[in-house]
């Protein structure tokens, strides 16, 4: 689903039919989200135990290393921030107008 | 060339299933549609068709199993009357909605309570906006060749929906008629192989997803587009008609007239009881009343501008529903041909008889009061009562 312009009814296949199979990654979830994740680096270990748990593989994780969120897909529950093992956590969810204000 | 032969109206759509040969056919019993199934049943059981024939636990699996079926990729027919069509409803809307063609007898009958089989148009009307088309016959001769027109109607590209061919239960159901029948062979080159699939669920090398989640983002297109498709079927209709004409000699349009063109009081009305109607219409005529008829065919799309054409030069109008609306400004039928009416520059009065309910026969007599109320109004130029009852006791 592209941000800019979606499809008119003239262009979309009829029936509410997808015809592209593996399209549920461009179905921008993100949009549903409350609360927004927002790491720490200076207490995360890399353990991805938030990885382990994400329901929607919105952690990015590059060569071992918890690298932040998939924030088109993270639809915000809070499961990272409340299994991480460090007290405090290294993930903590923000209001996500106070996110966007604070530019997070 | 055709074969005279005295079929029931039920005979002639099990008749009419056997030539057209569907892939699938998903039913349940109901009364009066029973015999039709049963008929068709005996000839998937005789071989003589190579449907698979699902018996089904209900009416709302025998949807949902046309539905699959429809999306899998097959020509896919059923039938049904009356409570077995309201328990169906929420799967109605999935075939139309999902664009499915599947083509559905609706052998009318009234809805319970109170208990009763006998046929008014109370089922199918309800409907009306299930995003099905609409066909309604007359008799079992209109019948039979209204569901072989219907296969190619649902399935045209351009259309894609399901189709309902609609006819009185009992009355024509199970009435023996003198009619004809065209040779096997014309109708499967008519019908043709179902060509116009549209990514089939059977197409594994193709995967889609058939209904997904169509949220505030993406359902008013879906919806838009089926009503593109209604507006599609309007002309095809005609072309598809045109085209059975050739082999049936039988023409038929969105709505047919009866000594209309010069009469002064009119008639709309649709199924069997048009029948009766254009009897009484002659005998009007022999007396020098000027009344003619409009029977409708398509009541979805509904044609409004055609029959608007059709009835602007009369002076009163009498439109006539077998079912009721309640709580509405009169019947389903009068609120959609008044509001056709209304583009015009000098419009029919109109009134709304409720007719017929629960199977009550119109006889002619019925009919006559209807038209002696049309010559009281023409002489006093005001439609006193606009929603009131032909048939009821006080």
């Amino acid at each position: 689903m592209s941000e800019s312009r979606l499809k008119g009814w003239k262009e979309l296949p009829i029936g509410g039919l997808i015809l592209e199979a593996g399209n549920s990654e461009e179905y921008n979830t993100g949009s549903w989200r409350a609360f927004r994740p927002v790491l720490h680096p200076e207490i995360c270990t890399h353990d991805l135990m938030c990885w382990l748990y994400c329901p929607d593989a919105a952690i990015l994780v590059e060569e071992g290393k918890m690298m932040g969120f998939d924030l088109k897909h993270c639809k915000g529950c809070g499961l990272c921030a409340k299994v991480c093992p460090h007290k405090p956590s290294a993930i903590t969810m923000v209001e996500e107008g106070e996110a966007e204000q604070a530019g997070k | 060339m055709g074969t005279i032969v005295a079929y029931s109206g039920n005979q002639a759509i099990a008749e009419a299933m056997r030539q057209i040969n569907p892939d699938v056919c998903a039913a349940y019993p109901i009364t009066p549609q029973t015999e039709l199934m049963q008929q068709f049943a005996s000839f998937v059981a005789d071989g003589l068709v190579d449907t698979e024939l699902v018996t089904v636990e209900s009416e709302h699996s025998a949807m949902s199993a046309c539905v699959g079926a429809s999306a899998a990729g097959g020509r896919v027919m059923t039938a049904t009357s009356a409570q077995g069509m309201a328990l169906m409803w929420e799967i109605m809307y999935c075939a139309s909605g999902l664009r499915l063609p599947v083509i559905m007898t609706i052998v009318n009958r009234a809805l319970n309570a109170p208990l009763n089989i006998h046929g008014d148009h109370s089922d199918s009307m309800g409907a009306r906006d299930s995003g099905w088309i609409q066909i309604y016959s007359e008799n079992a001769q209109e019948a039979y060749d209204n569901i072989i027109q219907a296969v190619r109607i649902g399935e045209e590209a351009s259309v894609r929906l399901p189709v309902a061919v609609c006819y009185d239960g009992f009355i024509i159901s199970h009435s023996i008629e003198r009619m004809e029948i065209l040779e096997d062979e014309e109708i499967k080159g008519f019908v043709g192989p179902y060509q116009n699939k549209f990514h089939p669920l059977l197409d594994v090398e193709h995967p889609v997803t058939y209904g997904p989640v169509d949220l505030q983002d993406y359902y008013t297109e879906h919806k838009r587009q089926q009503v593109e498709a209604m507006q599609n079927a309007l002309p095809l209709i005609l072309r598809v008609a045109e085209e059975y004409k050739k082999l049936s000699s039988r023409g038929y349009g969105y709505f047919e007239t009866y000594r209309l063109e010069d009469a002064e009081i009119g008639m709309f009305i649709l199924n069997s009881a048009a029948g009766t109607a254009k009897e009484v219409v002659d005998e009007l005529r022999a007396s020098g009343i000027r009344a003619g008829l409009l029977k409708l065919r398509i009541f979805r799309p509904f044609p409004y501008l055609e029959i608007a054409a059709a009835l602007k030069h009369l002076k009163v109008l009498a439109i006539m529903d077998r079912s009721e609306s309640f709580g509405a400004m009169g019947g389903p039928i009068f609120n959609e041909v008044r509001s056709a009416l209304l583009g015009l520059e000098k419009p029919p009065l109109t009134f709304n008889y409720i007719y017929g309910l629960g199977g009550r026969e119109p006889s002619l007599a019925e009919i006559h009061k209807v038209f002696a109320r049309g010559k009281e109004v023409v002489a006093t130029g005001k439609v006193e009562v606009l929603h009131d009852y032909l048939q009821v006791r006080d």
